[in-house]
């Protein structure tokens, strides 16, 4: 229930922040107010290039150590009930996905050439 | 009052999965399928997995579907959209989710919900929904658990080696 009402009350403040900006605002457009604003250099081609794989590489890896992060909260929460086992166990995860970095470190992933 | 909410977080899954699926636009539906996860996080709220939910948030909304734009921005979809090759294999499509459908109306006799294990949801509104996984994966499902590093290390391993060839 606080959470609905948390979540009520945030998109309340966004969405009246706009509409009372709508209902207030003088409209007075004109071409060069309607093009995208790109620092105030006319936009030329196309928005949508394609990206360089490397993007893909980077997210790839950063989703990986992600979920190695999330498998963390709950070994932390509950650590002093299961002790050195669980300690251990999580050095096994870490250390295969530690093999798994030096990998990528090895085959300069994290290089941006 | 759980009910309205179930409704309305079923409802909207429904109609955003619908909406990811009829987009024209790669770019728009990778933007509803983030309303739909987090629409997600909270029927898992209502299943009282907290963990889960912020779970579905963080690494669901906030890295697969940073993934899924890069994969669209890669491959720069708005020319291919209109190709040949992505619309002539509706046919198979719609037999294989007809199938899956028949499958899954076949399965719904056999759904109970009598069944009692020792989580019942006293029990994990008593500990925490983070403390109960927690204490069920690292001792019960330890071996699950390794498995799950051997996955990632394999994602690791996949990624950098298709992105690195192609670089070259």
């Amino acid at each position: 229930m606080p959470v609905v009402l948390f979540l009520l009350i945030a998109a309340a403040f966004g969405l009246g922040a706009l509409m009372m900006g709508g209902l207030f605002r003088l409209r007075r457009p004109y071409p060069e107010k309607l093009m995208p604003y790109e620092s105030g250099i006319d936009p030329v081609g196309e928005p949508r290039q394609r990206f360089s794989v490397r993007f893909y590489v980077i997210a790839m890896l950063f989703v990986v150590f992600d979920v190695e992060a999330v498998f963390m909260y709950p070994w932390a929460v509950v650590f002093d009930r299961i002790g050195l086992y669980a300690f251990v166990e999580m050095l096994i995860f870490i250390f295969v996905l530690l093999v798994g970095y030096l990998y990528a470190w090895k085959k300069e992933a994290f290089r941006w050439e | 009052m759980v009910e309205l909410f179930f409704g309305y977080l079923a409802g909207a899954v429904v109609v955003l999965s619908l909406l990811v699926v009829f987009s024209r636009n790669a770019v728009h539906s990778v933007l509803w399928m983030l309303l739909m996860f987090l629409h997600m996080a909270g029927l898992y709220l209502l299943l009282n997995a907290e963990f889960l939910a912020a779970t579905q948030v963080i690494v669901y909304a906030g890295a697969i579907l940073v993934l899924f734009l890069f994969v669209i921005m890669l491959l720069n979809i708005t020319e291919e959209m209109r190709l040949e090759q992505f619309t002539v294999g509706w046919p198979m499509g719609v037999s294989v989710s007809l199938g899956v459908l028949i499958a899954m109306l076949a399965a719904l006799s056999g759904f109970r919900t009598d069944l009692k294990g020792p989580w019942s949801i006293e029990a994990v509104e008593r500990t925490t929904h983070t403390k109960a996984l927690g204490k069920v994966l690292y001792t019960e499902y330890m071996l699950p658990f390794e498995i799950a590093s051997l996955v990632l290390l394999v994602a690791i391993v996949g990624a950098v080696y298709l992105a690195k060839k192609r670089l070259r």
